[in-house]
């Protein structure tokens, strides 16, 4: 359940930005999470209605895109869409998938008031 | 959807999917709200671009094609999740390279033998170099009480509910631990394989422990950790005899997701493969001792 955590830094991020920029009230807070992030999004929704209570972004919308997991293999220079880290090459066979892509957690944008 | 008015739903796209309607049942949209005067001021004959599949509300200077029909804006963030534990966790790496300090960031499954490990370890290392051990569980303080008892200044991080150790709470045991110059800190995570892997606490290398007594596939079933670790320990190698664990297959299951995943074997009660273990530790120590960048006047820690 590191998702609480994760729900917790979104929420510290859009409290650290609302003090710069001077909104009081959050709409849609927009995520992109990569596939290979370790991120369960159901869980992550659910953490998210719990921490933003009481918050300026308690009515907030989640809106969350996934980021496609993207491999380069170290061998044969392949690139390919991978779903797991432990996929092999399809062009070569070899394990050695570097993970280029999907593995972002990121608060992308807030539509705020 | 039109973010002015909120036509075309059902059309918009995200990924591939369509968009999801607000949450909670029984509230309005809440993208953009008209304001008065604005639904007469947008009669329907502009064209939407065709998303395909992506939201893009950054184009314009509020994010959307009709700015200022309300007060909402859009803002751009950017900024990963993680971003201010990673921050903490520079800040204790900086200070472990400030004082020569080689840090370990131990990670396994609860059960696996960690704080044994541990326990053997500080008697093997007994009087060689400072050792000190931050362990992290949900609730108790019986391991530290049980690093104390092998001579070792433990501090127990009782996470309540949580289910890893970040890094602010590393920092803060740091600085009540008061670590000395050139030493181990050996850092016992919550015995947990999947969320530690994504917390960066500053430490050199985490160190995963696999022991024989789970299944060889657990690499794969829990694949993160795997990645995310320097070294891997297969613990409990003794019992290798009366199990059906096929220690080959593990290692090359976690090779498949780490290709330069460093394997030692050992059984921390028996003492096998313990030096191999220990030699890895020295080098790392010696290195950290070597790299250190020493200011003029030290920053931390000690109290």
């Amino acid at each position: 359940m590191h998702e609480m955590s994760l729900a917790e830094s979104v929420l510290q991020i859009i409290e650290d930005t609302a003090r710069k920029q001077g909104y009081t009230r959050v709409k849609t807070v927009w995520l992109e999470i990569g596939q290979l992030a370790c991120v369960e999004q159901a869980s992550l929704r659910f953490c998210f209605d719990l921490v933003v209570r009481d918050s300026i972004a308690h009515e907030a919308c989640l809106e969350i895109t996934e980021i496609a997991g993207q491999g380069r293999c170290a061998q044969c220079s392949a690139e390919m869409p991978i779903a797991a880290l432990y996929e092999a090459c399809p062009k070569c066979g070899s394990y050695e998938v570097q993970v280029t892509g999907g593995d972002e957690m990121r608060v992308k944008e807030l539509e705020v008031e | 959807m039109c973010t002015t008015c909120g036509c075309g739903i059902g059309q918009t796209l995200i990924a591939g999917h369509a968009l999801k309607l607000p949450r909670k049942p029984g509230e309005v949209m809440r993208y953009r709200v008209h304001e008065d005067g604005a639904a007469l001021a947008h009669p329907h004959t502009h064209q939407h671009d065709v998303l395909n599949g992506a939201l893009d509300f950054g184009a314009g200077a509020a994010g959307t094609h009709a700015p200022g029909v309300s007060q909402s804006r859009m803002i751009k963030i950017e900024r990963d999740i993680l971003a201010k534990n990673n921050d903490y966790a520079a800040e204790n790496r900086d200070n472990f390279s400030t004082h020569g300090i080689f840090a370990l960031n131990l990670v396994s499954s609860p059960g696996s033998g960690k704080t044994t490990l541990l326990v053997k370890t500080i008697a093997a290392l007994h009087g060689t170099l400072p050792i000190a051990v931050i362990e992290g569980d949900q609730q108790t303080d019986t391991d530290a009480a049980r690093i104390r008892a092998a001579g070792a200044p433990a501090l127990q991080i009782n996470t309540g509910k949580g289910c890893h150790l970040d890094a602010y709470m590393v920092g803060q045991a740091m600085q009540r631990l008061g670590l000395q110059d050139d030493s181990l800190l050996l850092i016992e995570n919550v015995g947990n394989l999947v969320c530690p892997a994504s917390f960066d606490l500053g430490e050199a290398h985490k160190v995963v422990i696999l022991s024989v007594t789970e299944g060889e596939d657990k690499p794969l079933k829990y694949p993160d950790m795997f990645c995310a670790a320097d070294l891997m320990l297969l613990n409990k190698c003794d019992l290798l005899p009366y199990l059906e664990f096929d220690a080959e297959l593990a290692v090359d299951y976690a090779r498949r997701i780490n290709p330069k995943l460093k394997v030692i074997r050992i059984s921390a009660s028996t003492g096998e493969g313990m030096t191999e273990w220990l030699d890895w530790i020295a080098i790392g120590c010696r290195n950290a001792v070597a790299t250190v960048q020493r200011t003029a006047e030290p920053k931390i820690l000690l109290e």
